[in-house]
């Protein structure tokens, strides 16, 4: 049975599309024959793809290690800009990829940032051709409104740099997306651990993608399991709305107040 | 006979000027850097940071990151794997002609070497091309001998037009040219340049660089530059490690590449690891100062200061040692290499640059990053 009894009817909705699990796969770092456990024990439903990587002949072909069922997200992954983003988009739409593309556009080699102006750009063109659109972004509010107009479907923004494991370092602002916008807003980049994982679902992420984590771990099997029950488990205590947190003094009883008599 | 040398600082007519400081700033580093001042303790220290300064680059360089090379392997590997994962890119070298008009003593294709010299034609190059395109490889690099007389740009432009019916990335290792030159290029089908300063030390390479046009010091250092400016996505860079003091060359390699990134920092930055290995009629030419153990030293401290760098590791090295390399901290090997002009169909039209000591087919390799739990990566780039 996927998913447990309460997230049964917790369907993750992007672009008209549903689906159950809300952990999306980055599969850029792995080993090819990995990948089928790894979308098994991690109950993936939709798995990145670059299309750079993706041959169309020849040699080993991500694409026939992508079992039947699994939604593919081709990325843009080596666009400098909003024009090539949105050939690269195009092409992989030539490859029979579907309709889901996820926006990556950088122009800084050491850190991999997103440019948001120019994926802003991209996701317009592309909504507009009929594309459902993800774009990876900075996390910054004004930017995510901007996607919402352009057509996006969801917004991807980068928790830490690409491929740090440091988890939830821009958190703040990624919340403020999470309250400001309605789009699904899925936390892409950075995540290290299923702990942070769970973080992100608990503060109201509709899905998390993670790729060097679990490509780096000792055991990926094992690991995108943990990344998966981590997920569920962040979604649940969202669902269920987490308790107060109390600061470190505890809550005197009415300190202030407590004069007041009628 | 001694052969009149010219100012090797001097750029010649037709040679394009930049406005750049990169070569000011790259020497005088080098110059400043001091290796023997590092102790062991700078270079753990350098190790605990998540961004290296140069400094703390300098230090994993140094004598004293010797002793502490398992840790800084440690962190290689981290880094190699953060940014790369499992792959391993695989390409191949294609020599198109070794007509030189150097005169660089170390080098095998040297214009007073008497080698057999050979251009292919371009149907001999397709017919390269198509050969290595079976093997299932994906990415070639074109090279030339440096003689712009003989392989001139629109000869090597052709050949890159070639390639691109049958490959999805292309890189060159050709004579420097001006930006408008790589621009012609770039169009042609060339994503990337690597150019080698060999060394940069301009004081040795004036020794060691004796005529031809690679005698010009600083037309060559801005390379890499004028190449981005031609609009190549990525460009390489390399010392011959033993060529002169190695730390100091090495240094000096990070620190140029440093540079250029930040200038340019959409730039792909690539580094190449050679050392000297024996070549045609000048066997007795193999210093010993760089042993395998500074080698991956040198080859760690590209990975921890560059971590998104792609590393490629030479066929001049054996096979044990390129294995074990991969995935630690090199991600780019070659396979089934032969430098001779036309060699993949197992006749060479002209003589090697070098003697390669891993000669493994595309297939062996492939199985060797396998064995490793790698995945092979035959392409990692889309023109579009």
């Amino acid at each position: 049975m996927k998913g447990s009894i309460a997230m049964n009817n917790d369907k993750l909705i992007i672009g008209g599309h549903e689906f159950n699990s809300r952990f999306i796969l980055g599969s850029g770092k792995f080993s090819l024959k990995d990948t089928k456990a790894v979308l098994e024990n991690g109950e993936v439903e939709m798995a990145t793809l670059a299309v750079r990587r993706a041959n169309t002949g020849g040699q080993e072909n991500i694409l026939d290690y992508m079992p039947k069922g699994i939604t593919l997200l081709p990325n843009t992954s080596g666009a400098r800009n909003a024009e090539e983003a949105v050939r690269i988009a195009r092409l992989a739409r030539e490859m029979g990829c579907g309709d889901f593309v996820k926006i990556e556009v950088v122009r800084d080699s050491r850190y991999l940032l997103p440019d948001n102006e120019e994926t802003i750009k991209a996701t317009e063109i592309l909504a507009k051709e009929g594309f459902i659109v993800m774009p990876y972004m900075m996390p910054d509010l004004i930017s995510a409104r901007k996607l919402e107009d352009a057509g996006a479907a969801a917004i991807m923004p980068l928790a830490a740099p690409i491929g740090s494991n440091k988890g939830l370092c821009t958190r703040d602002f990624i919340k403020i997306i999470i309250d400001e916008t309605e789009l699904p807003v899925i936390v892409d980049a950075g995540i290290g651990k299923p702990s942070q994982a769970c973080e992100a679902m608990e503060m109201g992420c509709a899905a998390v993608m993670a790729n060097t984590a679990v490509a780096t771990a000792g055991n990926v099997a094992l690991m995108a399991k943990a990344f998966r029950l981590a997920i569920e488990a962040g979604r649940c205590a969202y669902l269920s709305g987490t308790g107060r947190v109390l600061h470190d003094r505890g809550e005197a009883s009415s300190p202030l107040t407590g004069f007041l008599q009628d | 006979m001694e052969q009149k040398r010219i100012n090797h600082m001097e750029y010649l007519e037709g040679m394009e000027r930049i406005d750049s400081d990169i070569q000011d700033r790259v020497v005088k580093a080098m110059s400043e850097y001091d290796y023997e001042s590092y102790s062991a303790e700078d270079v753990l220290k350098a190790l605990d940071k998540d961004v290296l300064s140069p400094y703390d680059y300098g230090a994993l360089l140094s004598p004293a990151a010797e002793p502490l090379l398992e840790q800084i392997a440690e962190r290689a590997m981290a880094e190699t794997r953060k940014h790369f994962g499992n792959s391993v890119m695989m390409f191949t070298p294609v020599y198109i002609a070794n007509y030189c008009e150097n005169h660089c003593i170390y080098c095998g294709f040297n214009c007073h070497n008497k080698i057999h010299r050979a251009k292919l034609s371009f149907e001999e190059i397709d017919h390269e091309m198509k050969v290595i395109a079976s093997t299932g490889l994906e990415e070639v690099l074109i090279l030339t001998g440096e003689s712009r007389k003989m392989s001139d740009v629109e000869y090597i432009g052709e050949a890159c037009r070639i390639a691109s019916k049958y490959f999805r990335v292309i890189g060159l290792e050709i004579y420097p040219v001006n930006s408008d030159e790589y621009r012609y290029l770039q169009q042609c089908g060339a994503d990337y340049v690597t150019v080698f300063q060999e060394t940069y030390d301009s004081d040795k390479y004036e020794t060691l660089h004796l005529a031809g046009h690679k005698r010009i010091f600083p037309y060559r250092i801005n390379a890499q530059e004028r190449a981005l400016m031609g609009g190549m996505r990525g460009v390489g860079f390399g010392a011959l490690l033993g060529l002169s003091d190695f730390r100091k060359d090495a240094f000096a390699t990070g620190i140029h590449a440093y540079l250029i990134q930040k200038k340019y920092p959409h730039a792909e930055i690539a580094f190449s690891c050679p050392r000297l290995r024996p070549t045609i009629n000048h066997d007795e030419i193999n210093p010993k100062d760089v042993h395998e153990k500074q080698l991956l030293q040198v080859i760690c401290a590209y990975r921890i200061f560059m971590p998104f760098a792609s590393i490629t590791i030479s066929t001049r090295e054996r096979q044990g040692f390129r294995d074990n390399v991969i995935g630690l901290a090199a991600t780019k090997i070659s396979a089934g290499v032969s430098t001779g002009i036309g060699g993949h169909d197992g006749e060479e039209k002209g003589d090697a640059q070098f003697i390669i000591s891993d000669p493994r087919s595309v297939d062996e390799v492939r199985n060797a990053i396998e064995e490793k739990g790698c995945q092979p990566v035959f392409s990692d780039y889309v023109r579009v």
